[in-house]
Formats: C-alpha cells, sequence, structure tokens
C-alpha cells in the first residue's frame, strides 16, 4: 500500500502537520497506520456500522423547522438532528470510532478532554461500553459551570480531573491531556474530540463525524429533491462542521457556512471566532488559526458557550476558509440565546448552545437567501446541559 | 563557523567530564531577577545556560516550569525579554540557548528569530515541539544564522527515526531521559543510558540528558555516560521555595556549584 507523502503529514495547504514532542511521535504514526488500515478493514466498518444502528441511534432523522423557518426569511430550514443520538450529541461518532481504534491497538486506558462535558460524556459511555479505562481532564472553571456533566462522567465509572493550570478551561484541559499522554503513551490512547490537535487527528476525527453529511445528503435529496442552497453549524474546533461540510465539498453549488462564537462581538475582544478573529499560528499540535497575542502567547476566549470556548479551530477550516470553499462568520452570545430560544419555542427542541450558533446563523442566511432557498442545519447537540445556563440568561428561577 | 556551544563540547571532552547546563525562564521570577539567577548560574560554575521562552501552553512542561512561566506571563515577559536574558548570558561568556515552544518563533518571523538569537550572541534554539518534518523554514534560517539546531528526542523515538533526527541537529542532541513531562525526580529513569547508547550509534554529536536531574549525585551518574547534564526544575524549585529573591539566588549558586561537581565526577 503506498500512502501520499501530504497525508502522512495531515496537511491541508499551510495548515495542519504536526507539531508536537518527538515523545509522541511514535503514537501517531501507530494511530494514523491503525485508523487508515481500520477504514480499510470490512470487519472495523461493519463493528461501527452495527453499534451506530444498535447503540448510537444512526441514521439519524432530518426534521424540517417550518414555524422556526418563518423567522429566517421563509427558507426552508432542514435540521440534521445529531441531538438524538445517544448521549446527546455527534460527539458519539468520533468517540465509537477511536474507542473500537483503541481495543484494536491493544490499549487499555483512555483519556480525553472537555469543555462542556460532552465530549467527556461521550468518551465516558464508550470506555463503559468496551471495558477501557478512562479519564476526563477538565478545566476546573469548566467542571464548576457543568457540574451535571460531571456526575455523569463520574457515574459512567469514569475519572474526572479538574485542571487547575493557566486559564483553566478547554485549552488547559488539552495541555493537560497531552502530558499525561506523553507520560503514558505505551498503555494510553488520546480520545481527542474535535477535528484539531496534531495528524492524524484532524483528519481521523473527520472520517468518523463524515456519516452526518453522507446521511443528510442523501435525506435532503429525497425530502426536497435537490442539494441545499446552504450547509450551516457551529464551529467551535470544529468536528460536527466537518461532519457535515465534508461530503458536500464537491458540490460546487451548495455554500458552507460556519458559525464561530461572537461572545461579546469580536470588536470587543471578548470571543472565540478564530477564524474571523485570530491569526495563523500553531496551538495544540496543529498549524491553523489562533487567537494569540504578538508575542504568539494564546489569548483566552470567551463564549457562553462552553463547547465553542477555544482559542483554536481546526486546520481544515482553516483551509476551506482560505480558498474561499466555506464561509466562517461570528454570532454574539445575545444572538445566540435568541436563535436558542426561537428554536425551544417554535420547534419544541431545545438546542446546545453550541449549536444555537448555527441557528443564529440560518436565521440570518434565510432572510438573506429569501424563500426559494433550503438550509440544511447541523443540530449538533441538544440543550439538557445547558439549561441552568440558559435558566440564569433568561433570569428563569431555578 | 563554530558556535560557543560547539567549542564547549570539545573543550568538556578534552577535559573527559560533562557539561553543566542550566535552565530558567525568561522573566523568572522578575525581568531583574532573571538576570540575577543567570549570573548566580555562572558565579557557581555553569558551562551552558538555557534561556526559556515562557509560553502560555508548555505541553512538554510540569508543574514547576509551568508555574514559573506563569509568573514570567504574568509580568509581561515579551521576546525582546528572551533576547535580552539571551544577551545577558553570552555576556557574562557562556554559550547560551533558548529553548522555545514553536509558535512564538512563528509569530516572531522564523528567519528573524533566528538571525536574533545569532545577533544576541546565542549558539543556538532547543524546540521541544518542532518535528523534522515541518523544519524546512526552520533548517534554511538556522543555517543562514549559523546556530545550531536542537531537537529532543525521547525514549520512544525509533531505531529508524533516530538517525532523521540526529542528522539536523547541532550543538548537542537533547535526550529527554524518560517518557514524560520536565519535573525533578527521585531517580534519573533507566531509560537514559540506553538511549543515549542508541543515540551513539547514528551520532557524533554530544548528547547531553535533561528531564528529572536535581542532584550532585544525579549529576554524576548522567556524566557517567553522557556529554550534557540538563537542570531546570530544581532550580526553579530552589528560587520557589525561597523566601526572599536574594536566598533563592544562593541556593541556586549553590546548587550549581554541586552539580558542577557532579558532572565531573561521573568518569
Amino acid at each position: 500500500m503506498t500512502i501520499d507523502q501530504s497525508e502522512i503529514l495531515g496537511h491541508f495547504g499551510p495548515y495542519g502537520g504536526r507539531f508536537v514532542p518527538e515523545a509522541l511521535i511514535g503514537a501517531l504514526d501507530e494511530l494514523a497506520a491503525a485508523h487508515i488500515l481500520a477504514q480499510q478493514d470490512p470487519t472495523f466498518v461493519a463493528e461501527l456500522n452495527h453499534l451506530h444502528a444498535t447503540y448510537t441511534g444512526r441514521p439519524s432523522i432530518i426534521t424540517e423547522a417550518k414555524r422556526f423557518a418563518e423567522h429566517a426569511g421563509g427558507a426552508r430550514i432542514i435540521l440534521k438532528r445529531e441531538d438524538l443520538n445517544h448521549t446527546g450529541s455527534h460527539k458519539i461518532n468520533n468517540v465509537l470510532g477511536q474507542a473500537l481504534l483503541t481495543k484494536r491497538m491493544g490499549k487499555k486506558r483512555i483519556i480525553a478532554e472537555t469543555g462542556a462535558g460532552q465530549h467527556g460524556v461521550a468518551s465516558a459511555t464508550a470506555a463503559a461500553l468496551m471495558g477501557l479505562d478512562c479519564v476526563v481532564y477538565m478545566g476546573e472553571e469548566d467542571t464548576k459551570r457543568q457540574s451535571l456533566n460531571v456526575a455523569r462522567m463520574k457515574l459512567l465509572g469514569a475519572q474526572v480531573v479538574p485542571v487547575t493550570s493557566g486559564s483553566r478551561t478547554l485549552k488547559d484541559a488539552i495541555n493537560e491531556a497531552m502530558r499525561d499522554w506523553v507520560t503514558n503513551v505505551e498503555s494510553t490512547h488520546y480520545l481527542l474530540g474535535t477535528v484539531a490537535g496534531p495528524h492524524p487527528f484532524p483528519t481521523m476525527v473527520r472520517d468518523f463525524h463524515k456519516i452526518i453529511g453522507e446521511e443528510a445528503r442523501e435525506q435532503v435529496l429525497e425530502l426536497t429533491g435537490r442539494l441545499p442552497d446552504a450547509v450551516l453549524a457551529c464551529v467551535g474546533g470544529g468536528s460536527n462542521a466537518i461532519g457535515i461540510f465534508h461530503r458536500f465539498i464537491s458540490d460546487a453549488g451548495v455554500r458552507l457556512i460556519g458559525l464561530e462564537a461572537g461572545g461579546d462581538g469580536v470588536e470587543t475582544g471578548r470571543h472565540a471566532a478564530t477564524i474571523t478573529g485570530g491569526t495563523m499560528g500553531v496551538l495544540h499540535g496543529t498549524r491553523s488559526y489562533v487567537l494569540q497575542d504578538k508575542n504568539g502567547q494564546t489569548i483566552e476566549s470567551h463564549s457562553i458557550s462552553a463547547g465553542l470556548d477555544y482559542p483554536g479551530v481546526g486546520p481544515e477550516h482553516a483551509y476551506l476558509h482560505d480558498i474561499g470553499r466555506a464561509e466562517y462568520r461570528a454570532i454574539t452570545d445575545a444572538e445566540a440565546m435568541e436563535a436558542f430560544s426561537l428554536l425551544s419555542k417554535t420547534e419544541g427542541i431545545i438546542p446546545a448552545i453550541e449549536t444555537a450558533h448555527a441557528l443564529a446563523g440560518a436565521i440570518k442566511v434565510g432572510k438573506e437567501l429569501g424563500p426559494e432557498a433550503i438550509l440544511l442545519i447541523n443540530l449538533s447537540g441538544r440543550g439538557d446541559k445547558d439549561v441552568q445556563t440558559a435558566a440564569q440568561y433568561f433570569g428563569i428561577p431555578l | 563557523m563554530p558556535t560557543a556551544l560547539d567549542e564547549l563540547f570539545i573543550k568538556v571532552r578534552a577535559e573527559n567530564r560533562a557539561a553543566l547546563i542550566a535552565y530558567v525562564p525568561a522573566g523568572f521570577p522578575t525581568l531583574q531577577g532573571c538576570k540575577k539567577v543567570i549570573k548566580a548560574f555562572v558565579d557557581g560554575g555553569v558551562d551552558a545556560i538555557e534561556i526559556g521562552f515562557p509560553y502560555s501552553d508548555p505541553v512538554m512542561d510540569g508543574p514547576t516550569i509551568q508555574a514559573a512561566a506563569t509568573k514570567s506571563l504574568e509580568q509581561g515577559t515579551s521576546a525582546s525579554d528572551v533576547l535580552d536574558a539571551l544577551k545577558t548570558a553570552t555576556d557574562l561568556g557562556v554559550a547560551a540557548v533558548v529553548m522555545t515552544y514553536w509558535n512564538p518563533i512563528e509569530r516572531f518571523g522564523v528567519d528573524a528569530f533566528a538571525q536574533a538569537i545569532a545577533d544576541n550572541g546565542g549558539s543556538g534554539v532547543i524546540t521541544p515541539d518542532l518535528t523534522i518534518e515541518e523544519s524546512e523554514r526552520w533548517i534554511t534560517a538556522t543555517d543562514s544564522a549559523s546556530i545550531n539546531r536542537i531537537y529532543v528526542v525521547a525514549p520512544s523515538t525509533t531505531d529508524a527515526r533516530l538517525p532523521l533526527v540526529t542528522k539536523q541537529c547541532g550543538g548537542f542532541i537533547y535526550a529527554a531521559s524518560l517518557m514524560g513531562v520536565t519535573g525533578t525526580r527521585a531517580a534519573v529513569s533507566s531509560g537514559a543510558p540506553d538511549l543515549v547508547a542508541r543515540i551513539k550509534k547514528v551520532s557524533n554529536l554530544p548528547i547531553s540528558v535533561g528531564l528529572g536531574v536535581s542532584t550532585r549525585e544525579q549529576a554524576k551518574s548522567v556524566a557517567g555516560y553522557a556529554d550534557g547534564v540538563i537542570v531546570g526544575s530544581a532550580f526553579i524549585n530552589k528560587l520557589l521555595d525561597a523566601p526572599d529573591e536574594e536566598s533563592g539566588l544562593e541556593e541556586v549558586k549553590k546548587l550549581t556549584q554541586e552539580l558542577a561537581k557532579g558532572v565531573r565526577e561521573g568518569r
């Protein structure tokens, strides 16, 4: 088998690659090889598909949001319901894939980082299912903001380690997970939760999520008889977005629109809109856009959504942006919360606050394109975990 | 043209001993305090100094160096402060290098950074998260500035990969003694001699061992098989634990003296 050199190095134009301690190269090579071999192995593919059919709940359905659409210029709004997956978000797609790879590599322990707790919960779930030890690193700030998810992970048998270094959020949880991995790499797989990090993570995590777009493309064609005009998804690290975008990249007429977390507004500096407001740099093992100062120090991001509160972004998104194939816009906290409320009240679906950024984007793009347009939105997660935050935001007493 | 670091290892090899290399992050404990630490290293008999570029996301560093980097960054330490600390060391007549994660170099400008190291008398740069695969621009820049590229190799680096990495090194090869992050350890890993032996099969460059060395006895033991002994966290602990700066500096000097004896006792 011959492998293209750019594939080995995991580059997307100038982005991606590997910027890691030499200690991790062996494990990354092993993982890249295991991923490529697994994709070509019918046994692996069948095992993962079986899990998706009997455990995840795939294929996830699509829902047309007609009442919501009245607020979005009358465009047809179609929701890809990843929120209905087991554990409540798209994250399970990647987690099950990587957990199976972990077993194939003969490793018994997984570690994961988590911000909002969705990836941590999904990882703890997969570990329970497959009998793996699981340690989840979570910024101390986030363990307080998301105490319910901390309890969920513990109930699932995982150990949750609060990270007290740096800004005590997702970025520092990733640092701590990488330190664990450097130390325990022989026994441990780092189950990274997004399309960032060193190669092969951006490619591998995308491959486990691309099923979202593959299913949705067929479903939209069946429902409407044509391709959508635009596909929208929220972008933190960018895993759900790349998952739904990927199958549409070759459909030149389909606009791909990523919605970043604009926080208080990109102009205020308090945001997590890495492509909109960042510059090229290296963070957590990959070259991409980064929120950084003039000395190359990472700037802390801000978002009401813990899952988008990350100062980096997947390298493939950086590349899709630069070549003009995808567009990225920032949605403020206020816009996202308005969309959160709107979907809840018009469709009876409480979305994750992360996902609400994509819905806010749909309201804008729908108005721009008008009633003839069809928009496909990745409803990446459900909002159960956000009830406390939302109640506080809207002044609902708990 | 050989760098001061190249010349140092010719000298210590002639003296049949190992070199003592001490690490401090720029701006730690303060911008001025860092210069005093450098002076204490030199007064204590250090052979070379490694100036750390404090970074917000140091994945190769344990709690001690993380704490030092955080303290330094809180004071706004910048690239020019790093270069200033480097110059302080080289002005005192010791070989000095900068250790930095890759992003600050890229942000500064790859060519400009290499040249700035040379302009401040520096011998080279240790890049713990730069892989050889991503090094094309760095190789050009360091060649052009005539400084040493120092990569870190690990016990997990395969025999097949080892010559590819060491071929790109100059000055010395940084051998990480164990799989893990920086910090003091009760014992230097038994993996270190094995790694050094594997490196010697593929390279004649000097080899320095870092990660986990903190005492004279450990320095002596490492000096038995390596050309250089790198100590970082142990010095930072002295400074963090001291009741005041003056006594911390005295402790740093004393530890340097002890370690300097250790690197001369190994063979």
